[in-house]
């Protein structure tokens, strides 16, 4: 979890107010027609309204039983609330959303483009290919990639970040988000969004819960749950003529409350607050999913592409120790080393000077001597400095040897017997030369961030496996997936050959998941089933991928896995423990209807009341619970819901019993309980 | 209850399971088009037929072959039974049955149910039995076992489009199981003291000095196939419980055994066809489960005497309806094996079992004849319950829900829904329109929580193709003692056909259809987070799905029924 997680309250009453509002107006029948099961609520709470209000004026309608008024209206309020708890469950999950949606939707309305010739134009009306220029304390008019310039920008809006990030053309941190700021420079930015789809808009629309499509599973799901209610509607409907039959009349009211009871409500009041939910646990965690679709598929993916550094491991490597050759101190290398890295201001060059300061070199001036810095360049493959007539240099081992025979010197064997027991032990070499002889080798090291094995061995266990992904040769990257605990490697990587990995792995049926940033990066992007694009990335990888981390950090892929999974693992949960509650409330229902059917003459009760096991005070109050039981019941879950039930990463087979145990045991018995507890309250205290 | 009761079961039990991977695998090579013995008949038939056996068919061209194969030999029964008076071997010069039972019976032995409204001494010429009734025995049969064979295939290919042809598989399954099955076993049958001939009834005068009309006929060539086949249509009104149709214990045993033989050995040939014999075992355990707690309670419920009988005075356990030679273990394992499998041939009276004994068969019935179930239709069916039960509880592991590394979507649910549940609303709804309406009343024999049984046993038993009844239940009168004189009860003819008719079609066109989507599939190779099907968690989940979604539909009718019957202490 990542400090940007915030776990608000379920019933945070800025949120609730609203929600309940919502809840009222999600009543509207052409709003609850998209949820067949809680439509059938809420025709159903309709009927018993209509059949209590007969009662009350004292007309009953005909064929509708003999129910006192008390008991219809006692119906007909709990099915009413059945569907409002329904609705307050989506409007509650939805609710969470709309005021991180208010915020981007103000950072958006008021920006005006400059455009490269000094004309204006609102930022609505930009289109891909236009070209505006932004300076310093200006918003970005709209999603783009920076062309020209470089420029520290504010992204907070959008990634809740405070410190600004460097943005520049080229190179793989060139896109800019549209609403973000210029805090200095000038950059000009070539617009790529089409007007009215930036990512902000998207962003809106996500978290509002507009712009949601139902899912695959969620379509199956909701078929069942359809099929289920249509059955139970059979049920109940010819249940009249056969109770007809054995002479039982049985109220409409009833009959209502029996079907709401058994149709699957807890679920199609919840299914769709679930789905929300999930997206809403992945922007808290600062991951934008682009669609619903992506959530789940990342529950099923079973191979992680993971890139070695960021990921596995530290960002950079570090210098670890100094390898003299023969006849020179380690005390001279590394004041070799460090003089060579003085200037050099990758964390590779930082480190070697602070390892070096370990041997009690300080920092030195170089002003008062004659300096001059040889940069890196990717011909030279080495960088230093010329110092006091001495030419210091540091880099590649095959550089340096190549640099010191055209300086008329020789290498000695140990140089190249040193090199190669570094890379054989997965570190990277330095040699470090003066003038025409070499020094001897710096050792940088792959540091592998803590408890990634831990983290790689829970994957296995849930059936992931993980790739890295590195430029490294194979004997370094070997060295470091033995290290980290990953199952393979991909060394020498190049975007074709990831590309071509992914694609293998899908051919075997297997889903990829993978982090990207580059804009050589988007193939891989989009061909894999989850791809995660860095928010610093290009806009080319932005595009590609299906999900977008605001905050970079590759990874965050595994939550993304773990969210996926507990989406889908609730919906199950909740869906079997709402199926497996029917048999409860059968034996609440059931019983109280035929209670008196086929009784002897003469006796009040007949052979069916032996199956009153709950030992339910009147048939009234029986249905009355089990109707209260099945309504409280859903807001009971909600935080079940929004929150997930709890996942612990494991086998399936280990999953599957912990939660047929839980959710389908659980769901048979938790009803028994709480329906005899409700109808304590309602026959002993109320006297129904 | 005796030790000998259990025993018997035991030992069904053991050689049941000890004959599935023997027959399995044998249906395997049937299946998998593997050259046999006949292999020239083989060939002269399908030239007759005119079909190139190596040009298999897509799901939607095996369904269509099916239906208008299915559609002609319907057409043609119907023809047989309404021109049966000019038809020769008619030593009892029986005349056509009625437009309403004609149309009844030959949907019902289309359709592998059997149900007979009829009495067949007193209605079916021998002509009509052999070239009629035990012609459809094979070929309902055929059709079943043959539509298995293309949805296990739909199951086991992968990036498939074509499930295979279906008049290979109807030659291959009748030409190499059926046929010399039910020669030899019809061998077994006459030498066990089973009659076979056409000889005119034959009068006899009793120790006690009445007239006796002993009814004769080809019947142990019929006996065979109407067990193995799950068919269940008896020669004689009283089935397997004449002596002429079912003799002795050995033979009482044999035929049961038959019946399970082949739904069982089906699971077997499943799991070595999708190349894993545990997936075959788990649902086979699954099946198991199931029909050894059903025996096991009717059993129980039959050897106790319940409160009605009690007040009545009587004792001991339930003897009525139940044929001395078999005895109430026999009787109760006999039950339990011809409602699991939708067979429905009974050697004692469903009728007069208790109340629970009788709710046992009918919940049997109501898992849509998915334990063990009708030759074919058996596996069929419960494959979809499984992609039910997967579907069910495998978004628990966090995953989208696969079988056999084939991810289940929106498609095949709505299949399986269809698959599964159509059949349940059918029964519910005929159930309440025979019950609720002046129409079904002529048909209804008894009062009180019985009268509503034996409609609700009728409409579960055809809908779900079983063809056993509580026989009280009537759609055919017969005044005089023959079928001179008789009519038909439009209402129960006519609906129960259609029941019949849909009861095995949709779900079978569901499972076709079914089969070519996950013929299609890609399959992602298991690993440790995709949910085993093949333990026994997922026995007990698949066990627990048949139960959940296809009983919850009926207890309410089971509690009115049976159960009040059941529990109450009077008499209707």
């Amino acid at each position: 979890m990542t400090a940007t997680t915030q776990e608000r309250p379920t019933f945070d009453p800025a949120v609730l107010g609203p929600a309940l509002v919502d809840a009222l107006r999600k009543l509207d029948p052409r709003t609850m027609v998209r949820n067949p099961v809680m439509f059938v609520v809420e025709v159903g709470a309709l009927l018993t309204t209509i059949v209590w209000f007969a009662q009350a004026v004292g007309s009953p309608l005909e064929g509708t039983g003999d129910d006192p008024a008390w008991f219809t209206f006692t119906v007909a309020l709990w099915l009413w609330l059945t569907v409002v708890f329904g609705n307050l469950a989506e409007a509650l999950a939805e609710g969470r959303g709309k005021a991180q949606a208010a915020t981007l939707r103000a950072m958006r309305s008021t920006t005006t483009a400059i455009m490269l010739d000094g004309t204006e134009k609102p930022a609505q009306d930009l289109r891909p290919g236009d070209v505006v220029a932004v300076e310093a304390g200006q918003a970005i008019p709209g999603d783009g990639t920076v062309i020209e310039g470089i420029a520290s920008v504010d992204e907070s809006a959008i990634t809740g970040e405070s410190a600004p990030v460097i943005r520049e053309a080229g190179g793989d941190r060139s896109a800019v988000t549209g609403g973000t700021r210029v805090l200095s420079d000038r950059i000009v930015v070539e617009i790529t969004q089409e007007p009215g789809s930036s990512f902000i808009d998207r962003m809106i629309a996500l978290v509002e819960g507009a712009s949601r499509r139902k899912t695959p599973n969620e379509v199956a799901l909701g078929i069942l749950l359809a099929a289920l209610t249509l059955i139970f509607l059979v049920v109940v409907v010819t249940l009249r003529p056969i109770a007809d039959f054995a002479g039982t009349n049985i109220s409409t009211a009833t009959l209502i409350a029996l079907l709401v009871a058994l149709i699957p409500t807890t679920i199609g009041a919840l299914l769709s607050a679930i789905g929300i939910a999930g997206m809403d646990r992945l922007v808290r965690r600062n991951v934008l999913a682009l669609s619903g679709r992506a959530v789940e598929a990342s529950g099923d993916v079973d191979v992680l592409l993971l890139d070695k550094t960021g990921t596995i491991t530290l960002g950079n490597r570090q210098a670890a120790s100094f390898h003299p050759m023969p006849g020179v101190t380690e005390q001279e290398l590394a004041e070799a080393a460090q003089l060579a890295s003085l200037a050099d201001e990758t964390p590779e060059g930082r480190s070697i000077v602070v390892l070096a300061k370990g041997f009690g070199i300080r920092e030195r001036e170089l002003a008062g001597h004659e300096a001059e810095f040889v940069p890196f360049t990717a011909q030279t493959r080495m960088s230093g400095v010329d110092v006091d007539g001495h030419r210091l240099r540091k880099g590649a081992g095959d550089a340096i040897e190549t640099w010191v025979r055209e300086e008329g010197g020789t290498t000695p064997p140990q140089l190249r017997e040193e090199l190669d027991r570094i890379g054989r032990e997965g570190g990277t070499p330095l040699a470090v030369a003066r003038d025409s002889q070499v020094l001897g080798v710096i050792y940088l090291k792959d540091v592998i961030k803590d408890g990634m094995r831990e983290r790689f061995d829970q994957l296995r266990s849930m059936g992931i496996r993980t790739v890295m992904v590195t430029g490294d040769n194979q004997l370094t990257a070997a060295k470091i997936a033995e290290e980290s605990g990953v199952d393979d490697f991909l060394a020498e990587a190049t975007p074709e050959r990831k590309l071509a990995l992914i694609a293998e792995q899908q051919e075997q049926g297997r889903l990829v998941a993978m982090t990207g940033d580059g804009t050589n990066d988007a193939p891989a992007l989009a061909q894999a089933d989850v791809g995660v694009a860095m928010n610093t990335g290009t806009q080319a990888a932005r595009e590609a991928g299906n999900m977008v981390d605001l905050d970079s950090n590759p990874t965050k892929l595994i939550e993304i896995v773990e969210v996926g999974k507990q989406l889908l693992i609730t919906r199950g949960a909740l869906t079997t423990f709402s199926i497996a509650n029917d048999i409860a409330k059968y034996f609440a229902i059931l019983p109280a209807i035929f209670a008196a059917t086929y009784a002897a003459a003469g006796e009040t009760t007949g052979p069916l009341d032996a199956l009153n096991i709950m030992g339910l005070g009147t048939p009234q109050s029986a249905i009355i619970s089990a109707i209260i039981f099945n309504a409280i019941v859903i807001p009971l879950l909600v935080p079940l819901a929004l929150r997930g039930v709890q996942y612990k990463p494991s086998g399936a087979t280990a999953l599957l019993r912990r939660n047929l145990l839980v959710y389908g045991l659980g769901g048979i018995v938790a009803p028994f309980v709480g329906i005899k507890l409700i109808d304590l309250v309602v026959h002993n205290l109320l006297g129904a | 209850m005796n030790v000998t009761g259990w025993l018997q079961i035991g030992v069904f039990v053991a050689v049941l399971t000890a004959l599935t991977p023997v027959l399995g695998r044998y249906l395997q090579r049937v299946f998998d088009g593997e050259a046999m013995f006949l292999a020239p008949v083989e060939r002269v038939t399908y030239r007759l037929l005119g079909t190139d056996p190596d040009r298999e068919q897509d799901w939607k061209g095996y369904a269509r072959t099916v239906l208008i194969f299915s559609a002609l030999f319907l057409g043609a029964l119907y023809l047989i039974l309404r021109t049966q008076g000019i038809h020769p071997f008619n030593p009892e010069d029986l005349t056509s049955p009625t437009w309403d039972l004609s149309f009844n019976t030959a949907v019902s032995f289309l359709t592998n149910t059997n149900w007979q409204f009829y009495a067949g001494e007193t209605t079916m010429t021998y002509f009509s039995q052999m070239a009629g009734l035990a012609v459809q025995n094979f070929v309902s049969a055929a059709v079943g076992m043959a539509v298995a064979a293309a949805v296990i295939r739909g199951f086991a290919r992968r990036e498939a489009g074509v499930i295979g042809n279906f008049w290979v598989d109807f030659t291959r399954t009748t030409l190499y199981v059926l046929l010399p099955l039910c020669i030899l076993g019809a061998l077994f049958l006459v030498a066990q003291g089973l009659i076979q001939n056409l000889d005119p009834y034959t009068g006899v005068t009793t120790l006690t000095g009445g007239e006796q009309t002993l009814a004769q006929g080809p019947v142990a060539s019929q006996a065979i196939i109407k067990h193995l086949g799950t068919n269940g249509g008896g020669f004689f009104n009283v089935n397997a419980a004449m002596p002429f149709e079912n003799s002795t214990t050995l033979t009482n045993f044999v035929l049961m055994l038959a019946i399970l033989a082949i739904p069982a050995a089906l699971t077997n040939t499943f799991g070595r066809m999708v190349g894993s014999q545990r997936q075959g075992w788990a649902i086979y355990t699954a099946m198991l489960v199931w029909f050894v707690a059903a025996v096991a309670i009717v059993y129980v419920a039959e050897s106790d005497s319940t409160a009605a009988m009690q007040a009545a005075g009587l004792s001991g356990g339930n003897m009525e309806g139940k044929d001395v030679r078999f005895g109430i273990g026999s009787s109760s394992l006999f039950a339990a094996v011809t409602t699991v499998a939708s067979c429905g041939a009974v050697n004692a009276a469903m009728e007069s079992l208790t109340g629970l004994g009788g709710a046992v068969p009918l919940a049997n019935m109501m898992t849509g004849e998915v334990i063990f179930g009708g030759v074919g239709s058996g596996l069929y069916g419960m494959l979809l319950f499984v992609l039910l039960a997967v579907f069910l509880a495998g978004l628990m592991v966090g995953r989208t829900p696969e079988y056999l590394g084939k991810k289940i979507g929106p498609r095949e649910i709505k299949l399986v829904v269809i698959g599964t549940l159509f059949v349940p609303l059918i029964v519910l709804v005929l159930t309440a329109l025979a019950i609720g309406t002046k129409w079904g009343a002529p048909s209804i024999y008894n009062g009180g929580p019985q009268g509503f049984a034996e409609t609700l046993y009728a409409y579960t038993s055809q809908a779900n193709n079983n063809g056993s009844a509580f026989a009280g239940y009537t759609g055919y009168l017969q005044p005089n003692g023959t079928n001179v004189g008789a009519y038909g009860i439009t209402f129960a003819d006519v609906m129960g056909g259609l029941s019949m008719l849909f009861g095995r079609f949709v779900p079978m066109l569901a499972a076709l259809a079914v089969a070519g989507a996950m013929a299609g599939k890609r399959v992602a190779p298991p690993g440790p987070g995709t949910m085993r099907t093949d333990t026994g968690t997922f026995v007990a989940l698949l066990v627990g799905a048949v139960a959940l979604v296809a009983l919850l539909t009926f207890v309410p009718a089971l509690l009115l029924g049976p159960i009040a019957q059941g529990l109450t202490d009077q008499l209707f």
